[in-house]
């Protein structure tokens, strides 16, 4: 992915920036302009997200493409933030730790290089939480 | 609208294909569906050719141009237009042909398919393939596509009663068919062992799960019904024609393990035809792994979701059954040049309906295909009859 691909979504990548309707509360990730439910009549600010959710589903990657070969097997999840908008990241845990509805939390982490001398690229992936009683 | 038939069909072997070229493809497979039709070059008024990724797997864009160039009509300046849709590429090319042809714009049109995939490492051809869905928000994140796939098995397998063994079964049940079926890029029956003990792809999908990276190119020729039996004694008709999509990443969906877009054209197709399902005699749908065949048949209304695999495990969806699936060996055994699907989903209901299906022969008068994009952004479904 080129520099400035990958640099015009850093806010997004590194800190859950997404948007929020104010018209009918609806939450955006990644962000929207338009609200699909409200259209024109909807209000869009900026909203961060604390990065906290649950896994909805998830595999073990075993065979990845180029860029990911190197960090094989991972864990790749979709994860529905508590506000309710859904991503695709990765779970860095044991394949045996996460399961549908495991709670997880976000942190920055290393995602790919672009070979051994080029940029690396950073974003977001997700850790299991102990559950609290 | 006029009614459209179609009237030559022509398919290359599906494989690793390694002595031959991109242009070779395409040119044996339009070659072969005119002389099926007994049509020869001067009589084709347009074409359509579905592509996914010439661009990363040959380095070659402007395709149109340069089949139409190669089929030998470069002097007749026919308007000749690539279609991209992924991996249903091929069966969107189809629908645009039988559009244009229904329309009036044109008689006789070319609808073909072609992906040249082996000239490029796994690694690479991987990559390209995860462009089918979302770059910047699954595919940067490490997705692939056996990893998007397997996580729609994983929430139909928690939620709905299909078992490990079931989701094999349809592997076994592919490879079956496609031991019949001399195009078949795999021409041998395998065990459901082989398929349980095959390497973990993206859990919990296996090798023998995923279909194959595959060369190959497909063609069919189309005409006004009216005038199809100027050419051939067995014209089939192009009973319905339907497109729908959805969000291109997967975690946007309103249900994981439910691909709306296939319900839509499904509905769109039924409605279209103005047919019941029970009319429907046998399906080819778009296997790209074992759980999306499970997915299709539910979602075309078939049965119950969660009821497919048992179904399989049944033997319903077998040569054999009430209901057969794949008769071509699907893109599981048949081979999936991604761009070249949708057009041998066509040829291959077209052979069955004219009773030249040898083997893999099965009963029946109207057949369904459906052709994936991606994990359900896109989906075409097309119902075809004798006439």
């Amino acid at each position: 992915m080129s520099v400035a691909r990958f640099w015009r979504k850093i806010p997004q990548r590194y800190n859950l920036i997404g948007t929020r309707c104010e018209s009918c509360g609806r939450h955006y990730f990644p962000p929207r302009s338009f609200c699909p439910d409200c259209r024109r009549g909807g209000k869009i600010v900026e909203y961060r997200f604390p990065g906290t959710g649950k896994v909805v589903t998830h595999t073990v990657i075993r065979a990845a493409s180029e860029q990911f070969e190197n960090t094989t097997p991972y864990v790749l999840a979709i994860i529905q933030l508590d506000e309710g908008p859904r991503l695709t990241s990765q779970v860095v845990a044991k394949p045996e730790d996460v399961a549908v509805g495991t709670r997880v939390r976000s942190v920055f982490r290393r995602i790919m290089a672009d070979g051994e001398s080029g940029v690396i690229h950073y974003g977001t992936k997700f850790v299991p939480v102990k559950s609290e009683k | 609208m006029r009614d459209v038939a179609i009237i030559g069909i022509g398919c290359t072997t599906f494989g690793e294909k390694w002595a031959a070229s991109f242009r070779d493809l395409f040119v044996e497979a339009g070659s072969l569906a005119l002389k099926d039709a007994e049509l020869s070059g001067e009589h084709i008024d347009a074409m359509y050719v579905g592509n996914m990724s010439a661009g990363r797997f040959i380095e070659q864009e402007h395709i149109g141009a340069l089949i139409a160039d190669y089929a030998g009509l470069s002097t007749r300046h026919i308007p000749s237009t690539r279609v991209e849709a992924a991996c249903s590429s091929g069966g969107l090319a189809f629908r645009q042909a039988v559009i244009a042809v229904a329309s009036g714009m044109e008689d006789i049109v070319v609808a073909a398919g072609v992906e040249k995939m082996t000239d490029v490492g796994t690694g690479v051809s991987v990559d390209t393939l995860a462009g089918a869905a979302d770059r910047e928000w699954e595919g940067f994140m490490g997705a692939t596509f056996p990893g998007l796939y397997a996580m729609i098995a994983t929430d139909y397998m928690h939620r709905y009663p299909l078992t490990r063994e079931q989701l094999g079964m349809v592997a076994v049940k592919n490879h079956r068919n496609g031991a019949k079926n001399p195009i078949a890029q795999f021409r041998s029956e395998i065990t459901l062992e082989t398929v349980l003990s095959s390497a973990l792809v993206a859990d919990p999908l296996r090798l023998f799960d995923c279909s194959p990276i595959t060369d190959g190119a497909a063609a069919v020729i189309l005409a006004p019904l009216d005038r199809a039996r100027e050419f051939t004694d067995t014209p089939v008709r192009v009973l319905a024609t339907a497109q729908a999509s959805d969000t291109i990443a997967l975690h946007d969906r309103r249900d994981i393990s439910c691909l709306d877009a296939t319900v839509v054209a499904g509905e769109r197709a039924f409605a279209m035809a103005g047919l019941p399902r029970e009319k429907i005699d046998f399906l080819e749908v778009h296997d790209c792994f074992t759980i999306a065949e499970i997915c299709a048949i539910e979602d075309l209304g078939f049965c119950k979701k969660g009821e497919a695999g048992r179904l399989t495990e049944e033997g319903v969806t077998a040569l054999n059954g009430d209901l057969p699936v794949n008769t071509s060996g699907g893109l599981k055994a048949c081979g999936h040049p991604v761009g070249a699907t949708g057009i041998k989903q066509v040829c291959e209901v077209v052979q069955q309906l004219r009773g030249e299906a040898g083997a893999r022969q099965v009963d029946g008068e109207i057949g369904l295909t459906h052709n994936v994009g991606g994990t359900g952004a896109t989906v075409v479904v097309h119902i075809l009859g004798v006439t």
